[in-house]
Parts: structure tokens; C-alpha cells; sequence
């Protein structure tokens, strides 16, 4: 299991995933991060709404391991035409 | 329809522009999320799972078709071309960027709507009865009554931070279509000695906690009902529990006092206030009345109906009810087509309803808390073309109150607050029945309502079958419960036993479906009759057996 860093633009909304070197709308692009450093930073920042780290099992893309964060990462399940792939 | 005075478009007007400030000084910084997420919520605007979600208000479910087409002009400009009817009679977008929103909450200030009051622990828009002002069966329209609520409650100083949210029915008929039962305040418009009041019902709610309301009044004159209202607010907002959310609606401190004891405090309280003058002036009823007369009624219009054409006569059967003028029918137009998912409606679907509306029902139409929408006033010899317009749009699926006509709410699609998605469930049961019509009305009215988490928007506590979504372990589990009504009948279901996964849910509710078939009386006694009358035993073991 590995940590990945999530959180919503403030901007948009959208569903955003720490890439290493900043955020991607992209689930895929997510990388195994446990810095709480980091989450420190982004909090203070106050661009990206609710950051956490959620559990995923490594994977190209990652897999979370809720229901409800493998939907956050994709997008509504009844709405496959609007899926973030 | 009511029309906003120089008083309602400033007020809205003037939030508009302090939103738009409040949003500007987030995005330059001034303002902290936490300072600002009460501001935003304030005007219904919620962070859910994939985006900002706003909830706009729809007083007591009417609209005019002009503003349907903003509506449907706001999916297409600010969201992805749909959005989604409520159990609240609301109307909610998925997909909104906060840098947006300001320029949406004026177009929604163009057409007398906005999105005030749509969250937070205040009085929350008020619902009514779909047939409002139509029906065959009510005593007056209760919209008049529910307006003056709509001012009363909105911006109400003493009540804008209330122990937590607070909702209001309004219904004036014997039939409850509004399930004023399971609501804060339920009041129900009645005649008595030749004068109008409200029955007044206390305590009733979904949630966590589901409970019955009491009623505290058998008569109130409409003339008083505002300042009893207040008296009741004014208990709840002394008295109410704010150190624990899960215990802080209304229904708990009537639970705690006692019925009898709470309506003491309220009965003192009115006193005290009745001579306060806190019910609005007659002329400003009158003014109000006055805007919800009955349109221009064709006095000749026909009162029969063609019903040679089979498919057409099904849907009449199926979703067209008693008007109380001669020569008029109330159509509900279906928001649940096969496949589809319960609620949602596309731009060009409230377009169409729009122009619908206006070529046949005064420009005016209802939601329903089963998300679906009415065209209140239609004359018979009008519900042909009609039935056929609605048919090349997906929208003339003739299954109300039928199987597959089911309550969702977004569930973990979307909602940041689920525990598992609720739109699939109703989705893969209505597949096993939607192709099947003849199946659907052998099995009669059955309500089967979904809910992706305990906080029971979907009405799963008032299922005929109720499906509540938990969370097993990071995964999606299922309970099911049998018996809850949110009509006159009022009753909660219960929950059958142990849970499923989302393929075993399904497969439950046919099984139960199946077993009320070969159990019932006769075809005429509904699901719900049947599980009355033998209790839970044959459905328990059609399940788990
Ligand atoms: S019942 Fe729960 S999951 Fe469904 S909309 Fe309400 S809060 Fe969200």
C-alpha cells in the first residue's frame, strides 16, 4: 500500500493528484508521497481544498483503495462520457 | 406564480454582488478557506466529489417556463449541458467553477431564482404538494401560504443559525403528495367551520434518526400561522441541542420533551406573540393570493379524451391525474426512462419541458419530490400532442409510482457525504423491470427509494422498499428495509436483515418483488398493503431463506 496526495483546485473543483512536482487532473500521474511537510505547505497555501493522503495499491494508474476515491479519481460511474481518463 | 416586488429583486440583487465580492477576495487570497466556506455555503454552493455542486431553490417546486430555460441556458453555459432535480424540489449543478459562479447567480437573479438558504442550519426552501393549485382533491392552494413563508423565513435574523437545518411542507389536501409527515414542520391546509387554517405537524425527519411527526395543532387560522411557526422556531432555536449534531433537529427535542411538553412551550410561546401583529398584513396576503389565481380556464374545454392509441392510453393511465376543472388534466412527466438516471435532465430536455409548458400549461410547471416534473394544468384535448412531443424527447415513459419510477439520490457519483453510489442500484433494478411494462403494472405502486448514505436524501426511511448505501471496510455495501411510507400513511421502514453487495442488492428486490406477486391478496392489494398485512417473514425468507 502507498500514500498518494489528493485534494480539490480551488479554482475549478477538480479532482487534482500530487505529481511529484506539482498537481495533475490525472489519477495516473499520481506518485507515492508521504511528506507531511509537504501537505503542511499545500494547506497553508490555500489553493487546493481538502488536500489529504488517501491508500492506494501501486499500479500504473494506482488503485486506490475506497470505492470513493477510485470514483474521484475517474469521475461519476453513470456518466462514462464524462470520465477523466 | 408569484412575481418578486422592487423588495425580493433587491435582496437577491444585493447578494449577488456580495457573493461576487466574497469570491473575489478568496481567489486573491484575502480570505482563508475557512472564512470563506460558510459564505459559499450560504449561497448553496458545495465542494462534492469531482467538482462544486450548486444547489438552487425552487419555491415549492413551481417554475415558469422562462425560468426552466435559464435553467437549462445555466447547465449549458457554466456546467456539462444537464443537472439534476432533487427530493427537495431543487435543482442542483454538478460541474461549477467558484470563478463562475457570481455571473451564475445573476443569471439565476434574472429570473427571480437563486440559491440562498439552500444549505446551512436555517429554514431551508419550503415544499409543497406537485399538484398545488390544481388538484381535485384540495381545500385551497397552498402556494399563497407557502410564499408568505418563503419571505418569512428568508433572511429571518432570529433563524438564520438555528441549531441545525430546518424544513417545511406545505400541503391542503388529505393526500399527502408533499410527505409532510417527515418533515420539521409539516402543515397541511384545511377548512373548518367555513374558515381556512393549518393542521400543524412537529418533528417529523429523515436522517439518522427517522421519525413520525406529531401533530401539535388541529387548527391554527391562516391568519396566525406565521407568528405559530415563529412560536415553534423560537422553542426549537432556545432549546434545541447544539452540542451534538447528531441530536440537534427539531425531531429530537420533541422526541426528549415529549410531544405534550413541547406543545405546552410552543402553546405559551404563541401566546405571548399572538398580539405581537408578526402575521403579514391582509393586504400583503391578498397582494400575494392574487398572483396564484387559476389562469384562464377554456370553459369549453372538452372533457373527454381519444384514448384509440394504446400507448398513449397507458401513459394517461399511468401519469395523468384529476384536475379540479373540467376539461383539464395534470400530466407528470417522467424523469426516469430506461437507463436513465433518476432526476437528470439535459439542456435540450428542459428546453423543450420549457416551450411545453408554455404551448400547453400557462407556462408554469411543478417538480415533485420523486424528481419528476408536472405539467399542472393541461387541457384533455391537448394530452395527445402533448404525449407525443414528450415522447421524441425520452420523456414520456408512463411508469409513475411504478417500479421503476425510483427516488436516487447522487449517492458516491458524486456526493463527498456517501458511502456508495445509489444511481447504479436504481439503474440495474429498473433494468430488470423497464423492458417488461405489463410486469410493472401487475406489480402495481411500489416505491422503492435509494439513499447513498444515512443522511437519507433519497427517502429510503419511506420505501415501500428502502435501500440505504454503507460503507464496508472502504467498499460499497447495501441494506435493505421494507415498509415506509411518505404518504397520509406515513411509516418507516425496517430493515430486513443483513447486507448485500450492489449485484446481491439487486437480486434481493426482485426476490422480494417476486414473493409479494405469489403472497399478495389479489392484484388490486399494493406491495406495501401486502407487507403490512403479513410483516416481514415471507420477504426475510424469499431473501435469505
Ligand atoms: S443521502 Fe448521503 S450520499 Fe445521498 S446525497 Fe444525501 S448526503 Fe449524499
Amino acid at each position: 500500500m502507498i500514500k498518494l496526495l489528493t485534494g480539490n483546485e480551488l479554482l475549478t473543483g477538480d479532482v487534482l493528484w500530487w505529481t511529484g512536482a506539482g498537481w495533475s487532473l490525472h489519477l495516473r500521474d499520481a506518485v507515492a508521497v508521504d511528506d507531511p511537510a509537504l501537505l503542511a505547505r499545500i494547506v497553508a497555501e490555500e489553493r487546493v481544498n481538502d488536500p489529504t493522503f488517501i491508500d492506494a495499491e501501486p499500479g500504473n494508474p494506482p488503485v486506490p483503495r475506497t470505492a470513493r476515491e477510485r470514483i474521484r479519481g475517474v469521475g461519476p460511474s453513470v456518466r462514462p462520457d464524462l470520465a477523466r481518463i | 406564480m408569484y412575481k418578486y416586488d422592487q423588495y425580493d429583486q433587491a435582496l437577491v440583487d444585493a447578494r449577488v454582488d456580495e457573493f461576487r465580492d466574497q469570491v473575489a477576495r478568496r481567489l486573491a487570497g484575502e480570505i482563508t478557506e475557512d472564512q470563506f466556506k460558510p459564505l459559499r455555503l450560504m449561497n448553496g454552493l458545495y465542494l462534492q466529489l469531482h467538482a462544486y455542486m450548486l444547489r438552487v431553490a425552487i419555491p415549492y417546486g413551481t417554475l415558469s417556463s422562462p425560468q426552466l430555460r435559464m435553467l437549462a441556458h445555466i447547465s449549458r453555459k457554466y456546467d456539462r449541458d444537464y443537472a439534476h432535480f432533487t427530493t427537495r424540489q431543487n435543482i442542483q449543478y454538478n460541474w461549477i467553477k467558484l470563478e463562475q459562479a457570481p455571473d451564475l447567480m445573476a443569471d439565476l437573479a434574472s429570473v427571480e431564482m437563486h440559491a440562498i438558504q439552500t444549505s446551512g442550519n436555517c429554514i431551508r426552501n419550503i415544499s409543497s404538494d406537485q399538484f398545488a393549485g390544481a388538484a381535485a382533491d384540495e381545500v385551497a392552494d397552498p402556494r399563497p401560504y407557502a410564499e408568505l413563508l418563503r419571505q418569512w423565513s428568508s433572511f429571518h435574523p432570529e433563524f438564520s443559525f438555528l441549531p441545525r437545518k430546518f424544513k417545511i411542507a406545505v400541503t391542503a389536501s388529505d393526500t399527502d403528495r408533499a410527505a409532510i409527515q417527515l418533515h420539521d414542520i409539516g402543515l397541511q391546509l384545511v377548512r373548518k367551520d367555513g374558515q381556512l387554517g393549518f393542521r400543524v405537524l412537529v418533528g417529523g425527519g429523515m436522517g439518522r434518526t427517522p421519525m413520525i411527526g406529531h401533530w401539535v395543532r388541529e387548527f391554527i387560522p391562516v391568519s396566525q400561522y406565521l407568528t405559530y411557526c415563529e412560536a415553534i422556531l423560537r422553542v426549537y432555536n432556545r432549546y434545541g441541542r447544539r452540542d451534538n449534531i447528531y441530536k440537534a433537529r427539531i425531531k429530537i427535542l420533541v422526541h426528549e420533551l415529549g410531544a405534550e411538553e413541547f406543545t405546552r412551550q410552543v402553546e405559551a410561546e404563541f401566546a405571548a406573540m399572538s398580539d405581537l401583529g408578526l402575521d403579514a398584513p391582509q393586504a400583503e396576503v391578498d397582494r400575494i393570493a392574487a398572483q396564484f389565481a387559476d389562469p384562464e380556464y377554456d370553459a369549453g374545454a372538452p372533457d373527454t379524451l381519444d384514448r384509440s392509441d394504446p400507448d398513449f392510453a397507458v401513459w394517461v393511465d399511468q401519469n395523468v391525474h384529476a384536475h379540479k376543472h373540467a376539461g383539464y388534466a395534470i400530466a407528470t412527466i417522467s424523469l426516469k426512462p430506461p437507463r436513465g438516471i433518476p432526476g437528470d435532465a439535459s439542456s435540450a430536455q428542459m428546453d423543450l419541458i420549457a416551450d411545453l409548458a408554455e404551448r400547453y400549461s400557462f407556462g408554469e410547471l411543478r417538480v415533485t419530490h420523486s424528481q419528476n416534473l408536472v405539467l399542472a394544468h393541461v387541457r384533455k384535448a391537448d394530452l395527445y400532442a402533448l404525449w407525443q412531443a414528450l415522447a421524441e424527447a425520452d420523456l414520456a415513459t408512463p411508469n409513475l409510482d411504478l417500479v421503476t419510477d425510483i427516488i436516487a439520490c447522487p449517492g458516491l457519483d458524486y456526493c463527498t457525504l456517501a458511502n456508495a453510489r445509489s444511481i447504479p442500484v436504481a439503474q440495474k433494478i429498473a433494468a430488470r423491470f423497464e423492458s417488461d411494462l405489463a410486469r410493472q403494472r401487475d406489480i402495481g405502486e411500489l416505491k422503492i427509494k435509494v439513499s447513498g448514505c444515512i443522511n437519507a436524501c433519497g427517502h429510503h426511511h419511506a420505501g415501500h422498499i428502502g435501500i440505504l448505501g454503507v460503507d464496508r471496510k472502504g467498499e460499497e455495501s447495501y441494506q435493505l428495509s421494507l415498509g415506509g411510507s411518505g404518504a397520509e400513511d406515513a411509516s418507516l421502514a425496517k430493515i430486513l436483515g443483513p447486507g448485500f453487495n450492489k449485484a446481491g442488492v439487486v437480486d434481493a428486490v426482485e426476490k422480494i418483488i417476486e414473493r409479494y406477486r405469489s403472497v399478495r391478496s389479489g392484484p388490486d392489494e399494493r406491495f406495501l398493503d401486502t407487507y403490512r398485512r403479513l410483516g416481514d417473514a415471507p420477504f426475510k425468507e424469499a431473501v435469505y431463506g
